[in-house]
């Protein structure tokens, strides 16, 4: 897309926020149904764009996607109108008469860039957000999704006001063109590396910023107070769901490794791939329920994760790879060394590698060793060792005994902390991510505190010192002359 | 790193110093987990009041050292704020520390879940000099309530300040985990190499990106406090006398004119501004006598930088004749006598940069609606004021001017208030503080879910099917009659 245009555009998003169009619950209202039409009318369009640029299956593609976009526009419309009254705050009776409140107000004009593994619903989710509190929008979807990017370009004005969101196409030098200009809100989803520039970027204009990011999401295995036979196929179960459902692997809040005692290993590994087997088939290559790694780059970035030949050495499962179809087997991996590329960099691909631990206590020094990951999956009964991992630790969120779902929970706020974001989103997280929050004070004109003002003698001092406490008995008594000053 | 200058040993504080600085606090914060506990927060909010009631005769001393600044503005604004702030952690912190239950849907049933409130880690605390001691104790006071480490930088232009808080903090405060380093752009720069968990600076715009850019190599999150011009609308028909006496005490008693959320400048209507400006007139003599450039309950110019700087503001030519009351200078002492600037251009020098100082001009509007094209014609200051009886342009006003905060009908009380977040807009700043607002600015909060074992859905799982799909859809939609019929139909495709 031509430079020129997106600098039209982002006029035209300027000028449109300054008319004050975007601020009336109306038009919210308005642009939230909109969206709702838009992803119940194109759903079977949106299954094929998510299916050629991923290969994500329909339910896939709903739970993570169409779905989430339809809870999160959903949820909003139900609590707009609340969400946009003032809050009160209580002000000290020293002002009497006075009034204090907290009204919120669109940023302005912000920018939402998307990420190519969820490229639907990372970037709609944010825009119910920046919608519902009044802001003007620009979307730049990830060009690695590039069905799902045409179709949000070409879909979007069809629905949604165009004088107020607007869709840029684009790679790398659309995004540094974009990250140029003044925005009044940022919000990222994607890699550290970017992260870094998209926040440097805004730091010469002063603009806030959100952002999602990842890191490495353990799961703490302890199967010493999981034991029945029930509650360890949950586990498992959750497990390969959290690992190889989302996006194969290929999600900031996918699990990327285990961590467990040394004595359960074995028995873990094999329940693991007794549901890789039912989940995927036996050759999961032909499975039409697990995503493809979304491009050639990727798949390259993967396969080599496993050149090394001590972490090669340590696959315990899977490890087929297709070169020609880019495709690589679900996989698991005991014990790589903890130095390997695999074991410090976010893996993002279908490889599980599973450490183990003397006493699962140590689950947390061990995570403690890294960057704070996004979220933390303990599966554990043991309510010590709960209390422990939540207050020792420190991610985004933690998740007991289940994966992903908190996704879903829009009275949660999801990010991240450190390396692994800053800010969040979800509910009504989203409303206020993009809305900044005016305090707004209110006075009479009577009655009239003489002690405010200079010239400053001791009386006045006394006065304020009083005040200052809230020390309204000790304020009547000066007044009446009955106090020292 | 230490080199000998004749006979001293001088200490450099350098990036080897900084980044050791940083590794001690870690093993303290982290390791060590000392700032977590509930009795290590309450003891350090103890300490600074007691930090402030023992050296209050010092703290003074030093704030008339580098700004002339007034007993009553140094004991009230500052220390008596600091006060407050800690009254309010430790009556509080209980409160706050404690998890926040969070409601769970449908979607996830069954589960419980809680959001938890837990320290970054270790927190670079940057200020200003114009408040000294507030604009340092107070994030710090934020910083310890959320169970932080936390490094102070005071600033180097208040530098009896600076080394009376070195001082004081040594004494008073746990030095493992609470630590002053003073100095000026070398120690910064250094300090801002390391990798913080949470960076705080109060000062201007041009040092703000600076900081904001350092913090972006280590995906640090920023609270910045900035500044920008304050503008007070002045309506007709209002308690005249009333309104100039809270501006005046907002502008020139506070600090004469150098505080971020002084008004810096007045939009009134032409047939109003004679009436406005003799009050103004009538009430500064009230409070600062006939010899404004020698009062002592003005603050002086805190450097001969400023004071060039505020110099040249009269100087230009666009504003030559504007001057309708004080205007005199003291170059030797520092000092600016309150001064008032009628019907001043919009393009001189003094409309386009935030004054901070004791220069007050006054535009005239034909009709008092055009202040807020002149407002939003400006980036987003911190403080927005408006004097007016008026109902609905009082709620124009709070409906389209953005800024950090709004007061009608008074000026900077917004600041004592603390069930409001203060803090800037655009360019004014992001993020906010005081209060509940200082312990969630310095406190991580994690979403915490708890799930239970039963209640596993297979629909979940692959092998995905038409059937699941219709049950997903039926599930996340809430809709209980959908997820009967998706289950009635059963798993025929």
């Amino acid at each position: 897309m031509k430079m020129e245009r997106v600098d039209k555009e982002l006029a035209e998003l300027r000028h449109t926020f300054r008319s004050g169009k975007t601020r009336s619950l109306a038009w919210r209202e308005t642009q939230l149904k909109a969206l709702l039409d838009l992803v119940h009318d194109h759903q079977e369009t949106l299954f094929d764009a998510l299916h050629h640029d991923l290969g994500k299956h329909p339910v896939e593609s709903f739970r993570d996607e169409i779905g989430v976009v339809k809870k999160s526009a959903t949820h909003s419309l139900a609590h707009l109108k609340n969400w946009m009254k003032p809050r009160t705050g209580s002000i000290p009776l020293i002002f009497f008469p006075a009034s204090g409140k907290i009204v919120s107000e669109p940023f302005g004009v912000v920018l939402i860039i998307g990420s190519w593994n969820f490229p639907i619903s990372l970037v709609l989710d944010p825009l119910i957000g920046a919608i519902s509190a009044g802001n003007t929008v620009l979307v730049k979807p990830s060009e690695l999704a590039p069905l799902c990017s045409s179709f949000l370009l070409n879909t979007i004005p069809n629905y949604l006001d165009p004088t107020a969101i607007k869709v840029v196409e684009g790679g790398v030098e659309t995004s540094q063109h974009l990250l140029n200009q003044k925005w009044d809100k940022i919000f990222f989803t994607g890699s550290k590396a970017v992260g870094r520039i998209v926040l440097a970027a805004a730091a010469q204009h002063l603009t806030p910023v959100t952002l999602e990011l990842g890191g490495k999401c353990p799961a703490i295995v302890d199967l010493t107070s999981i034991s029945s036979h029930y509650d360890t196929r949950i586990v498992a179960k959750r497990i390969v769901g959290g690992k190889w459902g989302p996006c194969s692997g290929q999600a900031c809040i996918g699990v990327d490794y285990l961590l467990v005692e040394e004595k359960h290993a074995q028995f873990l590994i094999d329940l693991l791939k007794k549901y890789i087997r039912r989940f995927y088939g036996e050759h999961p290559k032909e499975s039409n329920s697990i995503c493809r790694i979304v491009n050639r780059r990727n798949f390259e970035r993967v396969q080599r994760l496993l050149k090394d030949p001590a972490v090669s050495a340590s696959i315990v499962a899977g490890g087929f790879i297709d070169e020609e179809r880019q495709f690589i087997d679900p996989t698991i991996l005991l014990n790589p060394p903890l130095d390997s590329e695999l074991m410090t960099e976010e893996i993002f691909g279908p490889l599980l590698p599973i450490i183990t631990l003397n006493d699962i206590g140590e689950s947390i020094e061990f995570i403690n060793s890294g960057p704070k990951p996004l979220t933390i999956y303990p599966f554990t009964k043991d309510e010590k060792l709960k209390k422990m991992i939540v207050s020792e630790t420190s991610s985004g969120g933690v998740t007991f005994n289940d994966t992903m779902v908190q996704f879903l929970c829009d009275s949660l706020p999801f990010g991240g902390v450190g390396e692994s974001g800053l800010g969040r989103y979800h509910g009504k997280y989203s409303f206020d991510t993009f809305s900044h929050e005016k305090a707004v004070m209110e006075r009479g004109f009577y009655p009239e505190l003489e002690p405010r003002y200079p010239p400053w003698n001791s009386f006045k001092l006394k006065f304020i010192q009083l005040a200052y406490n809230f020390d309204y008995f000790g304020l009547g008594l000066l007044l009446m002359g009955l106090k020292k000053h | 790193m230490a080199t000998t200058i004749g006979e001293k040993k001088v200490t450099v504080f350098g990036e080897e110093e900084a980044k050791q600085l940083v590794n001690e606090l870690r093993v303290v914060a982290y390791d060590s987990g000392r700032t977590r506990s509930y009795s290590w927060r309450v003891t350090q909010l103890k300490n600074i009041v007691r930090m402030c009631d023992d050296s209050e005769k010092e703290v003074v001393e030093a704030l008339y050292k580098d700004l002339a600044k007034p007993e009553l503005e140094g004991t009230l604004y500052e220390l008596g704020m600091i006060k407050n702030a800690c009254k309010v952690a430790l009556k509080e912190l209980k409160n706050w520390i404690r998890p926040e239950k969070a409601k769970t849907s449908l979607t996830t049933f069954p589960s419980s879940a809680e959001i938890v409130s837990e320290p970054f880690g270790i927190v670079l605390i940057i200020s200003a000099w114009n408040y000294p001691f507030l604009l340092s104790i107070d994030p710090v006071i934020g910083a310890i309530a959320a169970g932080n480490a936390v490094v102070l930088k005071p600033s180097e232009l208040a530098p009896a300040s600076s080394s009376l808080l070195a001082k004081l903090f040594a004494q008073y405060l746990d030095t493992s985990a609470i630590k002053v380093v003073e100095g000026a752009v070398p120690e910064t720069s250094a300090l801002l190499e390391q990798k913080w968990d949470k960076i705080m600076y109060t000062g201007n715009g041009r040092v703000g990106r600076i900081v904001m850019a350092a913090a972006a190599k280590h995906l640090t999150p920023v609270i910045m406090e900035l500044g920008g011009k304050c503008p007070a609308v002045v309506d007709s028909d209002i308690n005249l006398q009333v309104a100039m006496r809270r501006l005046i005490a907002g502008k020139w008693g506070c600090n004469n004119g150098q505080a971020c959320i002084s008004p810096d400048y007045i939009l009134t209507t032409k047939d109003y501004a004679p009436k406005l400006v003799d009050a103004l007139k009538t009430e500064l003599e009230r409070f600062y006598g006939k010899n404004q450039l020698e009062s002592k309950d003005l603050s002086r110019i805190v450097n001969s930088n400023h004071f060039a700087r505020l110099s040249k503001l009269l100087d230009d030519e666009k504003v030559s004749g504007k001057i309708v009351y004080g205007g005199e200078k003291d170059e030797e002492k520092l000092r600016i006598a309150p001064t008032i600037l009628l019907d001043v251009p919009r393009d001189s020098l003094i409309m386009s940069e935030e004054i901070f100082g004791p220069l007050l001009p006054i535009l005239m509007l034909n009709n008092i609606d055009e202040s807020f094209d002149v407002i939003n014609s400006g980036t987003k200051p911190l403080a927005a004021y408006i004097f007016t009886n008026n109902k609905k342009l009082k709620e124009k006003f709070v409906m389209s001017v953005s800024a950090g905060g709004i007061v009608v009908n008074d000026t900077t009380i917004h600041l004592a208030v603390h069930t409001v977040p203060f803090g800037g807009v655009g360019e004014s700043g992001m993020g906010s503080y005081h209060g509940k607002f200082s312990f969630d600015a310095f406190s991580h909060k994690k979403a915490v879910l708890y799930r239970s074992f039963i209640g596993d859905a297979a629909l979940r799982y692959p092998p995905y099917t038409g059937f699941k799909l219709r049950m997903m859809k039926a599930l996340m939609g809430g809709s209980f009659l959908a997820i009967l019929r998706a289950l009635f139909r059963g798993s025929k495709p």
